[in-house]
């Protein structure tokens, strides 16, 4: 028994040395990644526990502090990074900022994900005139760019989070669907499946139990992409005085009312967008390098 | 090839009638666009009848759709409820301006992903390539109205080299420019990288380069005009979101344009000003897709054996 074992053990020790994880280099070699990921950690962060990390209270106006410059820039001031033009501490601001963004980012792409994937699934798998009525669908949501199109739906609808959310979902699911129909093509042809249908498997038992495992990971590639795109487009949107509600603390209502102070207080304009590009950067490395990981074909 | 044109075209067709069944039906969601009007005084119900009537609102929404579609086909947008100018001129005015403004977005986009991408593809996977990459991935993750915001509160502000607001010359062209390009910039540097190394690897640039070309002239006469043609379609297809884009770099830079006239009709519920400037953007956007698909199967015939069977 105990030569057994040895060789076993041997045998084992051959294979495996050049899998051993090393936290070092395996760090080194994915350094944006990893970045990105911290970046989205930090973010997320601020957004999960900003009672605890803001300072101050985001909504409180305190007159004596207007325009209160940033003490990071050696200014005498209780305010890290400034005040705004009625005195609201700017950094307890971002903080709370982060939870619209994410909100917003993480639920818009969890709707547009379920549509997309649903619609995709039929069309790759019934096809036929399924598969052109949908299609023609995307065509038409492609052709016409979301930003006008968000723009007509909410100057009727009015502000709101909620409402941005459904309209990202509503219009971005094409993303999704597109890749799953492609994958769904190619997949049901292969011999597992039409083997899974030879032997009586329902439709819903294929798709659920072997196609849409194959399909997940690049959903959740896409998925981490789209967050990011999608926080760019509600900043942008609540910029314009289209998005969220002005009286929330949000990264693009504090950018749409610095632009009158540009040239007397630039760090309002300053701070909110460097957190938007923090949070936007970290999905998009991260998203980058999940693609390389799990999916390097998915062309997005 | 007439084949090919006149399906493209249908197709072009089908989709503007479904952008304005969405922004016709969508704008009447708010109900009565005469209470809206009519917002500030309290107007005789007598009043309020004979403005419907004159409108042609009192009709039924099918019916109104209709005569919309009519009007639309001659160009005839309506009047501003608020000037009480037709649409059309109003946005004909302004699409000039908004126009410049895309097409020097394209123009930054060029100048900046063209270098960068051959660079990223000639030099791949050198520290050169790494920052190339670096540089698209912080291109698109910044909003393009902070980095417009930033631009002023340097070069206007601060050094005072350039105008902040307007337009009166070539120079208030640069900044509005350089923050719409910018995002542009970031995506075009990577497809002009992945397209400049498919063709590396083609045989006709080894035959170039066996009959003792200068390098830069493989890559430049020889590779990077072939590589040039997936690159001009790209930009064809943004050029839609770039409009998109006007908008909100309109916004910031004061700039005359048809995006800031469809926010400003926005904040004074001008119903007939944002359907007839969104309806507008929208067909410039369809024709220029419609031109770029038609011009691409004119240059690369592959193409249309491709795209035809699908």
């Amino acid at each position: 028994m105990e030569p057994a074992v040895y060789e076993q053990e041997e045998q084992v020790q051959q294979t495996k040395p050049k899998k051993k994880f090393r936290p070092g280099l395996f760090l080194l070699k994915n350094a944006s990644g990893m970045f990105g990921l911290l970046l989205v950690i930090v973010s997320v962060s601020c957004a999960l526990f900003a009672p605890w990390i803001a300072p101050m209270d985001p909504t409180e106006a305190q007159l004596t502090s207007r325009l209160a410059p940033p003490s990071i820039s050696g200014a005498d001031t209780e305010h890290l990074l400034g005040a705004d033009q009625i005195g609201r501490d700017l950094f307890s601001r971002i903080i709370y900022g982060a939870r619209i963004s994410l909100m917003v980012g993480f639920f818009g792409v969890l709707l547009a994900m379920v549509v997309g994937t649903i619609l995709g699934l039929i069309s790759g798998y019934v096809g036929k005139w399924m598969d052109d009525l949908i299609m023609r669908l995307a065509d038409i949501q492609l052709a016409f760019p979301f930003i006008l199109f968000a723009i007509i739906i909410m100057s009727v609808l009015g502000t709101g989070i909620w409402k941005i959310v459904i309209i990202l979902g509503l219009t971005y699911w094409v993303g999704f669907a597109r890749l799953i129909r492609g994958q769904v093509m190619s997949l049901k042809e292969l011999e597992y499946i039409q083997a899974a249908k030879a032997v009586g498997g329902s439709h819903l038992r294929i798709i659920g139990k072997h196609i849409f495992p194959n399909v997940v990971s690049s959903i959740l590639v896409l998925g981490t992409l789209f967050i990011a795109e999608f926080i760019l487009l509600e900043a942008s949107l609540t910029f314009l005085g289209l998005g969220v509600d002005p009286t929330i603390p949000s990264w693009g209502g504090m950018l749409s009312d610095s632009r009158n102070y540009i040239s007397s207080a630039w760090w309002t304009a300053t701070f909110p967008g460097i957190a938007i590009m923090i949070t936007v950067l970290g999905f998009n490395l991260f998203g980058d390098w999940l693609r390389d990981k799990f999916d390097p074909n998915l062309d997005v | 090839m007439l084949q090919f044109i006149i399906r493209r075209l249908l197709h072009s067709i089908l989709v503007l009638l479904a952008i304005s069944v969405i922004i016709f039906f969508s704008i009447r969601l708010t109900g009565d666009p005469v209470t809206v009007m009519f917002a500030a005084g309290e107007p005789s119900p007598e009043a309020i009848e004979s403005v419907r009537e004159n409108l042609g609102l009192d009709e039924p929404l099918p019916v109104q759709y209709l005569v919309f579609l009519k009007n639309l086909a001659t160009f005839d947008l309506g009047e501003s409820f608020r000037t009480g100018l037709p649409v059309t001129e109003m946005v004909v005015d302004k699409m000039g301006a908004t126009l410049l403004l895309a097409f020097g977005g394209v123009f930054v986009a060029m100048l900046i992903a063209f270098p960068v991408g051959i660079l990223s593809a000639v030099k791949r996977g050198t520290a050169v390539d790494f920052f190339g990459r670096i540089f698209s991935l912080i291109g698109i993750s910044f909003p393009n109205f902070w980095l417009g915001i930033m631009l002023i509160l340097i070069f206007s502000v601060n050094l005072q080299w350039l105008p902040a607001s307007g337009y009166d010359g070539i120079e208030y062209l640069i900044l509005p420019s350089i923050a719409l390009g910018m995002i542009l910039s970031g995506i075009l540097a990577r497809l002009v990288r992945s397209s400049m190394l498919e063709n590396l690897s083609q045989q006709y640039v080894s035959t170039a380069r066996s009959k003792g070309l200068k390098e830069w002239v493989v890559i430049m006469r020889h590779t990077f005009r072939n590589a040039l043609i997936p690159t001009i379609t790209f930009l064809g297809i943004q050029f839609g979101s770039l409009l998109g884009g006007t908008v909100i770099i309109e916004q910031v830079f004061s700039w005359p344009g048809v995006g800031r006239m469809i926010i400003d009709a926005i904040n004074q519920r001008d119903y007939p000003v944002i359907q007839g400037g969104v309806i507008m953007l929208a067909m410039i956007m369809v024709l220029v897709n419609l031109l770029v698909d038609i011009s691409y199967s004119l240059i690369d015939p592959r193409i249309k054996a491709g795209g035809g069977s699908s």
